[in-house]
């Protein structure tokens, strides 16, 4: 019996390393094409295509995107900033609200609970809230736009205020009232040092959407000394596809001297840069947080 | 007058806790309670110069128009049928990488894979679309290159609808196991390493381990997290439709879902009656699917109820 299960065992831990092996190559292996591309020369993709190692090295596609810097650094200026200020903002107000919500001295906390758990359930839709923020609220082009929307979301209220009920104990908020503490001073003083790990969560959740959102800017920016990085990508992408397809459809060489799949590239490994190196940082955070959520949830 | 009497105390016992809540209150308001009222425009044909009220009124036309022309069945169907793919797929998969991920002993394999399988979570859905045209465009996509050195011939996929059920599939997966990964793998590793001492003593096999062990206790979390999916149903991953596919008409009947619609019909054709009455429909088609799947959960197991 003992025999049979050791060879069972074998059997499956290989099995099992192959095919987390094989995925973990899957996750990479688009990354590997990217980074190759952005140091490949230009004509070679053309000629020879996409492939994982390059064949003609080059580092001419970041020379492209950084001839004419100014763009691409306003556009990381903007989403540097919407970040920041997006974060703390959210951070501040989704802590304040969390931790009322799970004071049971709160008599109003579930139908405020429920007013924010509603708009899961039903909204007005895209075209309503597009018009509130355009025509009422006149909010097209300005900073307000990119940071507002996206400072808080049920969820994230919900995972903070269960983060705080776990981390805070009843009695701890109990003696320091006693002590002549008022409501802000505990919350300032003790449950954002207790619930460190929560904030942390729900903090990298709320940066995550600000750095990759470009949504927000291709509803309400015209200008595109305010475009996010993101959507200024995906905006250099479609003109470098349209200078491509001009020049192949025309016969004339528009592009020639715009080596626009190469630059495509190392605009991406620019824009992504960051988070690519930030990532080994910040992830055991991620998934500590998400642990204690997953549990307790 | 009671009740008026027992809100005021409350507001003055607890004033710094009110104010502490106030900005989220009207964050919500601000943003998800007035456009509610906005829902009107899908009752009217929209005028830029006119104020809401004062827009002509028609009915159900808009409506009428979206069901004769077929287009909210269809949308209806993709929506439904892409988000149940997604649920159930990821889900299945992401319990199986889980256990599998789990079994494994080297400590710093388990961590680098981890790491490696959640990073595509982090990545923009812009980039996402980079690495579609990567692989796939005509031209010069890895994937041509390679069917010519194999002597094979190139595909054609943008221009290729069915191929997409497929690509939106695997690029969700390729997004978001990682994800899910972590958050199975987070309730096995809690999960009492006396069950499987217990049940080696009693000879049971690695296999007879993860089904009479594993799996029923990953069965909470995966109620959970399915029962909340099923909640969103109707809203659609954006990001990753419209990023994959974008504005190529040819690939719609297949890729085509509800938001990418609404989208579409405000920031192209800017037809405001029509693209309210979409995400209207959307709204409620969801609100009241959830409040039916929420009654019939409650019926049968009153733990797993959303609310």
């Amino acid at each position: 019996m003992k025999i049979k299960d050791d060879n069972y065992m074998k059997w499956f831990r290989l099995i099992a390393f192959v095919v987390i092996l094989v995925s973990t190559v899957a996750c990479l292996f688009p990354f590997l094409l990217i980074i190759s591309a952005s140091l490949t020369q230009n004509e070679a993709i053309i000629r020879d295509g996409y492939n994982l190692i390059p064949t003609v090295f080059s580092l001419e596609g970041y020379a492209t995107v950084f001839r004419f810097p100014k763009q691409v650094l306003q556009a990381y200026g903007v989403t540097t900033l919407t970040t920041v200020i997006g974060t703390t903002l959210g951070l501040f107000l989704m802590t304040m609200a969390g931790y009322v919500l799970q004071r049971k001295d709160f008599k109003y906390r579930n139908f405020f609970s429920f007013m924010i758990y509603f708009t899961t359930l039903f909204g007005g839709g895209l075209v309503p809230w597009y018009i509130l923020m355009t025509k009422y609220l006149k909010l097209t082009d300005t900073m307000t736009v990119l940071i507002f929307p996206g400072l808080m979301t049920p969820f994230l209220i919900i995972l903070m205020k269960n983060f705080i009920r776990s981390a805070v104990p009843d009695e701890v908020i109990e003696s320091a009232k006693i002590d002549g503490a008022n409501d802000f001073t505990i919350y300032s003083r003790i449950v954002l040092q207790l619930s460190m790990p929560g904030i942390a969560t729900v903090g990298l959740f709320l940066a995550l959407h600000y750095w990759n959102d470009w949504f927000t800017s291709s509803l309400f920016i015209n200008d595109t000394s305010k475009y996010q990085l993101q959507y200024y990508l995906y905006n250099v992408i479609n003109a470098m596809s349209f200078v491509a397809q001009m020049g192949a459809g025309t016969g004339v060489s528009l592009g020639s001297d715009m080596p626009t799949e190469s630059t495509k590239m190392a605009m991406s490994i620019i824009v992504t840069g960051p988070i690519l190196f930030l990532y080994p940082f910040v992830q055991r955070y991620f998934v500590k947080g998400l642990t204690i959520g997953a549990v307790k949830g | 007058m009671q009740r008026k009497n027992g809100l005021w105390k409350e507001l003055v016992t607890n004033r710094l806790l009110f104010l502490m809540l106030l900005p989220t209150l009207l964050f919500f308001i601000i943003n998800s309670y007035t456009p509610m009222v906005g829902v009107y425009y899908a009752f009217t044909r929209f005028d830029f110069n006119t104020s809401l009220f004062n827009s002509q009124f028609v009915g159900l036309e808009n409506f009428k128009f979206l069901w004769k022309s077929g287009v909210l069945v269809k949308l209806t169907l993709n929506t439904i049928g892409y988000n149940a793919v997604f649920i159930l797929l990821g889900n299945v998969l992401a319990i199986a990488l889980a256990i599998l991920l789990s079994e494994l002993k080297t400590q710093w394999f388990k961590k680098l894979t981890q790491s490696i399988m959640f990073l595509p979570y982090f990545v923009s859905f812009v980039i996402l679309s980079v690495i579609v045209y990567n692989v796939f465009n005509y031209e010069s996509g890895f994937l041509n290159t390679l069917l010519e050195k194999l002597g094979a011939e190139p595909v054609d996929v943008y221009n290729t609808p069915w191929i997409w059920i497929f690509l939106i599939i695997i690029f969700y997966l390729w997004k978001n196991l990682g994800y899910s990964m972590v958050i199975y793998l987070a309730t096995i590793t809690g999960i009492s390493e006396e069950y499987y001492e217990a049940a080696k003593i009693d000879g049971a096999n690695i296999f007879q381990r993860i089904w009479y062990i594993t799996v029923p206790m990953l069965k909470t979390t995966f109620v959970m997290l399915l029962l909340f999916a099923l909640g969103s149903i109707m809203k659609g991953q954006f990001d990753l439709f419209y990023q994959l596919v974008g504005n190529n008409g040819m690939l719609y009947n297949t890729t085509d879902i509800l938001d990418t619609y609404v989208y579409r019909s405000l920031k192209v054709t800017f037809d405001i009656g029509m693209s309210t009455a979409a995400g209207l429909y959307q709204s409620l088609f969801g609100f009241v699917l959830i409040m039916t799947v929420n009654y019939i959960i409650k019926k049968i197991n009153d733990e797993y109820a959303l609310f």
